[in-house]
């Protein structure tokens, strides 16, 4: 039965909304009639959880009282990303976010957010590693940008479509290269299809994290427009390249924030050692993440976890007193009572590495537009936030560099948005059948012969990325991973969804999110498997090493026309800082 | 651990009324009521819908009620509810708002009425590319009501809020709360006004299940008193 069908027309189209997404449809909406389509309601998205702050040089704390830590300004922060990165950061960009940060924070100031102040009544820095750079708005710093954001963009006009899933992108004239001209979404409320035709789309749908097991992130991080722009034939880049936050609750992966440690908590093994003095002698426990997960990894498989199965350590906050506590640590505690009943005064916090954060993903400029195989712009496409790679994480996040990051590049790709759908005037027409494509999707998850559920096959490439391709890989581990997914894929043509209804069938939305998932997930091992080196967060245990000479270089992943990935390189922009080796 | 989820059935396509499906679920120690609700959708009936997110107490969408009280899935230990109430564990959708399917309701006038306060800041002065400040103590006077996260267990805990839908109830107080007391926002006799509508803030009868169901601690019912006091305190 074909579906009824709505369709809208928008001057730009932004994908999700999350900090990136909000932030560039507030851009947008300045000069351009924008609209939101979004698959959560906008205050649910990932961004409500960031706790670590904004990096930002501010210098609003940085000399403070000779006690406190060095001073700071935008070349610092560069080259501590471009150094975290572990050189596979493209520094022109990490560069401009470092130089536009302090006033893109400002901005945030301005439009509402309610940052932490110092005594002077600045916006307040939390200190992280070395620098006080992160500004914070109390332990709750992603909340207020999101709600900040979203309050802003109903001022401005901006349309919101919730709990609207996008299931294909539009072009021009069909063929991606001529550039886009909207999304298909389905209507989550009453099982439809609704067209958004617009000259300008913004991809903003965040992470992909729920492809593993234990992760921090939400049940929406499907990588929603990862799937989307490589079956439009776009390149994903450096997916391999995936950050395991150290301290993720245990078992459920929920995320105790690095600032625990930078208060004073410890990581101890079963022994009672606090073993990242062995790891990063100088830098202990405030090493970057991707060192500290693996510290903890390798501690577990040596047999000094803690546990009935060793397969955690702890996260010890008793050493403080609970006076000695600061907010963040406090915080943890907290959550140890209401999702474990442990008492983090008297018992350590179990924890151990949890998927957290997607460095690479869709190609882009600085000015968020998207990059196809030839590195050249499609036009009237961009892509924001965690799910673009432009690339300023390179191999490994920064602590705190994910929220300046959505909102500088979301701002900016919101103007060019919006100026290019100022030059190209009327959106395209729609082509003859738009929803053709998303109408087959669905209609094939509705087939009542499939013999396949989704549910048991999510959670077969959870285990097997788990097992095979997260904190530690080998060409072993990660062929068995490959071989998995491919045999999940095959019994995913056969899913078909038990709930045949139209309204709130949250059935048919899981099983569309799974075949996103194990998109994201074949390209992620076959970028891993053909990096035989070991950078930031991507280590492989039979090439331990760094390898400058051979693998300075991005990857750059795209689906071949007889259907497997295949990856080739891109250049890395190191016209600022030279690769030295990281030490911590 | 067996429990026994009893949960309150809709479905618009099939039923004309709801009606209570039990459902036993083997708990594992440390398992929070979402991770039983997705056992049961992901092993039993695949159509039990709800809304859920970020998983981790943040977001706010998985608000329902559960053994009459509203609570978040997500950071509702089983275990504990099993010690409080025994092991039949009784969901049903927040009260006051439609439910649409199961456990999901019609969100859309809740954030109607949050819209209708304007909650954005309408700051004083030039923008300019300087940084302006805020005393500590000026921020803390709306730290509290700023925690919102809009999941609506205040507003559909309100008796008020059930027997009239016009009101505005508790999280839109709240939302305007959050800027009346911002020391940078200039229009805050406008926010006050708003609230002084006949479905405004006199509505509220102080039963404090407000204060009681937010997840996060928010002292909802103080504000609204603070909002009251200064609605009285212009009147002079």
């Amino acid at each position: 039965m074909p579906l009824h069908r709505y369709d809208h027309r928008y001057d730009v189209v932004v994908v999700g909304a999350g900090g990136a997404g909000l932030r560039a449809a507030l851009e947008a909406s300045r000069t351009a009639r924008t609209a939101v389509v979004s698959k959560l309601h906008p205050t649910r998205s990932a961004t409500s959880a960031a706790q670590a702050g904004i990096n930002a040089a501010l210098g609003n704390t940085g000399a403070l009282k000779n006690s406190g830590p060095v001073s700071d300004g935008w070349e610092q922060h560069a080259l501590d990303t471009v150094t975290a990165g572990d050189h596979l950061v493209d520094q022109a960009a990490a560069e401009l976010m470092c130089r536009e940060a302090p006033d893109a924070v400002r901005e945030l100031e301005r439009l509402g957010v309610p940052f932490s102040r110092t005594a002077d009544g600045l916006i307040n820095q939390r200190p992280i590693g070395a620098t006080r750079r992160a500004a914070v708005a109390g332990e709750l710093t992603g909340h207020h940008v999101l709600q900040t954001l979203y309050a802003q963009c109903l001022r401005s006009g901006v349309e919101f479509f919730d709990e609207f899933y996008a299931l294909d992108l539009l072009f021009a004239d069909g063929s991606a290269a001529s550039g886009a001209a909207g999304v298909v979404a389905y209507d989550l409320a009453t099982g439809e299809l609704h067209t958004f035709s617009a000259p300008a789309v913004i991809l903003a749908t965040g992470g992909c994290g729920r492809m593993f097991r234990t992760t921090s992130n939400g049940h929406a991080a499907t990588g929603d427009a990862l799937a989307l722009a490589l079956r439009s034939g776009f390149p994903l880049q450096d997916m391999e390249f995936f950050q395991f936050h150290p301290t993720g609750l245990y078992p459920l992966g929920i995320l105790v924030s690095e600032a625990a440690r930078a208060e004073g908590a410890l990581l101890r093994g079963v022994n009672g050692e606090p073993f990242m003095e062995r790891y990063a002698p100088a830098a202990k426990e405030l090493a970057p993440t991707d060192i500290v997960a693996r510290a903890i990894v390798s501690e577990i498989r040596e047999g000094r976890g803690m546990g009935q199965s060793g397969d955690h350590v702890g996260l010890d906050l008793a050493h403080l007193t609970r006076e000695r506590w600061g907010s963040a640590a406090a915080t943890a505690a907290d959550l140890a009572l209401t999702q474990l009943g442990i008492e983090a005064a008297e018992a350590p916090i179990p924890v151990r590495p949890t998927a957290h954060y997607a460095m690479g993903g869709i190609p882009t400029t600085s000015g968020g537009h998207v990059l196809d195989r030839d590195e050249l712009p499609v036009p009237g496409l961009y892509a924001a936030g965690e799910v673009a790679c432009m690339s300023v994480h390179g191999a490994n996040r920064l602590t705190a560099n994910a929220l300046v990051e959505a909102i500088v590049f979301g701002r900016r790709a919101g103007t060019e948005a919006a100026g290019h759908a100022r030059a190209a005037g009327q959106p395209p027409e729609p082509a003859v059948e738009p929803t053709a494509p998303a109408a087959a999707l669905l209609e094939r998850l509705r087939n009542p012969s499939g013999s396949e559920r989704a549910a048991p096959i999510r959670a077969a490439l959870q285990h097997a990325m788990d097992e095979h391709a997260s904190v530690i890989r080998s060409e072993d581990s990660l062929a068995q991973a490959a071989g998995q997914i491919s045999r999940l894929k095959e019994r995913y043509a056969r899913v078909a969804v038990g709930d045949p209804g139209r309204s709130y069938n949250t059935d048919l939305t899981e099983a569309i999110e799974l075949g996103f998932l194990l998109d994201a997930a074949e390209v992620l091992v076959a970028a891993a498997a053909q990096r035989r080196e070991s950078r930031g967060a991507h280590f492989r245990a039979d090439h331990p090493a760094r390898d400058n000479a051979l693998f300075l270089h991005h990857s750059l992943a795209h689906r071949s026309p007889t259907g497997d990935i295949r990856i080739e390189t891109k250049a890395v922009d190191v016209s600022r800082f030279s690769a030295t080796e990281r030490k911590y | 651990m067996p429990v026994i989820l009893k949960i309150r059935r809709f479905d618009p396509e099939r039923d004309t009324e709801p009606h209570w499906e039990r459902y036993e679920v083997a708990v594992q120690h440390g398992d929070r009521l979402l991770d039983a609700l997705h056992w049961v959708k992901w092993n039993l009936d695949g159509s039990l819908a709800f809304r859920r997110a970020c998983d981790q107490g943040s977001c706010g969408s998985d608000v329902m009620r559960i053994n009459g009280e509203n609570r978040l899935a997500c950071t509702a230990l089983v275990r504990e509810l099993v010690e409080e109430r025994g092991d039949e564990i009784t969901i049903e959708p927040i009260k006051g708002l439609t439910a649409k399917k199961d456990l999901i309701v019609d969100m859309e006038p809740f954030f109607a009425a949050y819209r209708e306060v304007e909650p954005w800041l309408v700051a004083g002065g030039r923008e300019t590319a300087g940084e302006r400040t805020q005393s500590a103590e000026q921020a803390q006077l709306f730290s509290d009501t700023a925690k919102c996260n809009l999941c609506a267990a205040c507003t559909s805990s309100c008796p008020v809020y059930w027997n009239d839908r016009q009101y505005v109830g508790p999280a839109t107080i709240v939302a305007a709360h959050r800027f009346i007391f911002d020391s940078r926002d200039i229009v805050s006799e406008q926010r006050l006004e708003i609230l002084n509508d006949r479905e405004g803030v006199w509505r509220c009868r102080t039963t404090f299940n407000c204060t009681e169901a937010c997840p996060r601690g928010i002292q909802v019912t103080q504000a609204i008193q603070e909002v009251k006091r200064s609605l009285l305190a212009r009147r002079i």
